[in-house]
């Protein structure tokens, strides 16, 4: 396992210790303070501005989190045990400036230094959000940072109506509705947020009214008009996660190329008949829509639902499973579906999955586009096959 | 012979198939095959020129054939292509 390197750093090196007010010097003066205890530990209090990653964690994050094995890291844990352990595991790995502050955040907080307290939740959040607080993965701080997340749902429809009742029901502090369409009784079968008494009303003003019933601390912006070029940039600018429940290609490349130049990941999902797409585009991290399908198809071959139909449950699934990859990415837990594309089948109750990859010539989200962009320069899209694409169809619904 | 998987917006023009067993030792003989089997497929997977349409992924069990050999990949007894167009209902 060690190679020769590994022994003249010296796995067993003598570990550099130092107080906690020396740590909190060096703190001030812009030294990084590592915090290796479990993810529970942290919740309950930290010192601010320290980076965390649970000890366990270490070999393999360290060297991705921290690539500079020069920068001074001082660690800290509960009492200083396993900080200690976890700065020769770190010496052990080629960083030369690591240092282990004694008597952990027990020691710190007699010193009278400041610690981060959790964020806290009143006490109807704590029993609204109950069953999220109980998974450790969530907690506090899980259900904390929802409250404060803003997501976009573009689309409220048949991805867009059950995604948007369970991310206000996960408390997602901030709900952006993008629709300009009204409730038609054939949206019924499948628009669950909608209902029979608000038929005729706008969807935006219908999806606003099922959500501040289910939970009031979601905070509901509507956006009554269609997803265009011209407001695109205005409408994400300021969300953490964008959703696409959208029903049409122009509509669905806009919002990819919008959402990759302002770097906002984007949970993606499509229907027809008894199957679903589903995957994550989280921006220069994996493949974009463009990547996926770099061109779309001449309406002709590519009815949508109001031509061809879709069993009423089959958003409905997909809508949810949406939801829960803008969940995993708002709390970062688990493994969104980057590079992964999730088809459902519900004749066969059967999901597959499929290996995509950025195109390194994507027009939108490769190395080169990102540095034009970067540069300030307009990016040139390629226009679609024999004019198929035009901007400006029936837009979102 | 290797198993084509059709999804929903093909299967009309294949008798209502899910899946159709080929012969074809390279994704583009399969496809070929599988068109000369059903012919009103030619359409929604073949430019007039023979090519895969842009907007038609194929896999070969799970993996983009694009980040293959394209219609040259090879194809094996046994192997899994899908077809997958792209879709936009919501």
């Amino acid at each position: 396992m060690n190679s020769p390197a590994d022994f003249q750093h010296g796995a067993q090196a003598p570990v550099r210790e130092i107080d906690p007010p020396e740590a909190d010097k060096r703190r001030s003066a812009g030294v990084t303070l590592l915090d290796v205890r479990e993810q529970v530990e942290w919740d309950a209090g930290h010192i601010p501005g320290a980076a965390f990653i649970p000890q366990g964690e270490l070999p393999g994050r360290i060297e991705a989190e921290f690539p500079d094995k020069d920068q001074q890291i001082v660690l800290y844990c509960r009492s200083g045990a396993r900080s200690g352990r976890a700065t020769q595991l770190l010496q052990g790995l080629g960083y030369t400036d690591v240092v282990n502050m004694t008597g952990g955040i027990l020691a710190w907080a007699e010193h009278d230094l400041p610690i981060d307290s959790p964020a806290s939740l009143t006490p109807a959040q704590q029993s609204r959000y109950s069953r999220h607080l109980l998974i450790p993965e969530v907690g506090t701080a899980g259900q904390v940072k929802l409250l404060e997340s803003k997501v976009l749902i573009v689309g409220a429809g048949g991805l867009g109506s059950p995604s948007a009742l369970y991310l206000a029901a996960a408390g997602v502090g901030t709900l952006g509705i993008v629709d300009f369409d009204v409730v038609e009784a054939s949206n019924l079968q499948r628009q669950v947020i909608h209902s029979t008494e608000r038929l005729g009303a706008k969807k935006v003003d219908s999806a606003r009214q099922s959500i501040e019933a289910l939970n009031p601390d979601v905070k509901v912006i509507t956006y009554d008009e269609m997803l265009l070029a011209d407001n695109v940039e205005r409408i994400i600018k300021g969300y953490d996660v964008i959703l696409d429940g959208t029903d049409t290609f122009e509509t669905r490349y806009l919002l990819n190329d919008a959402a990759i130049a302002a770097g906002i990941p984007v949970a993606h999902a499509s229907v027809f008949r008894f199957e679903g797409q589903l995957t994550t585009f989280v921006p220069y991290e994996g493949p974009c829509y463009r990547c996926l399908y770099p061109t779309p198809p001449p309406p002709e071959l590519a009815p949508g639902c109001s031509v061809a139909g879709v069993l009423g449950v089959v958003p409905g699934i997909m809508g949810l499973l949406q939801a829960n990859e803008v969940l995993k990415v708002l709390i970062g837990m688990g493994e969104p579906l980057v590079g992964r594309l999730l088809l459902f089948d519900a004749l066969d109750a059967s999901f597959s999955e499929l290996r995509l990859s950025r195109d390194p010539k994507c027009p939108v989200c490769s190395d080169d586009a990102r540095a034009a962009r970067e540069r300030g320069e307009t990016i040139n899209l390629p226009v679609f096959a024999e004019g198929a694409f035009v901007l400006g169809g029936p837009g979102v619904r | 012979m290797s198993t084509v998987r059709l999804p929903s917006v093909l299967r009309s023009q294949a008798d209502g198939q899910r899946a159709v067993e080929v012969e074809g030792a390279t994704i583009g003989a399969a496809v070929q095959a599988l068109v000369g089997r059903h012919p009103g497929l030619a359409e929604q997977l073949l430019t007039p020129e023979g090519e895969m349409h842009r907007f038609v992924n194929v896999y070969l069990n799970g993996q983009d054939v694009r980040y293959l050999a394209g219609l040259e990949t090879p194809v094996g007894e046994q192997d899994e292509i899908r077809l997958l167009p792209a879709i936009a209902g919501g």
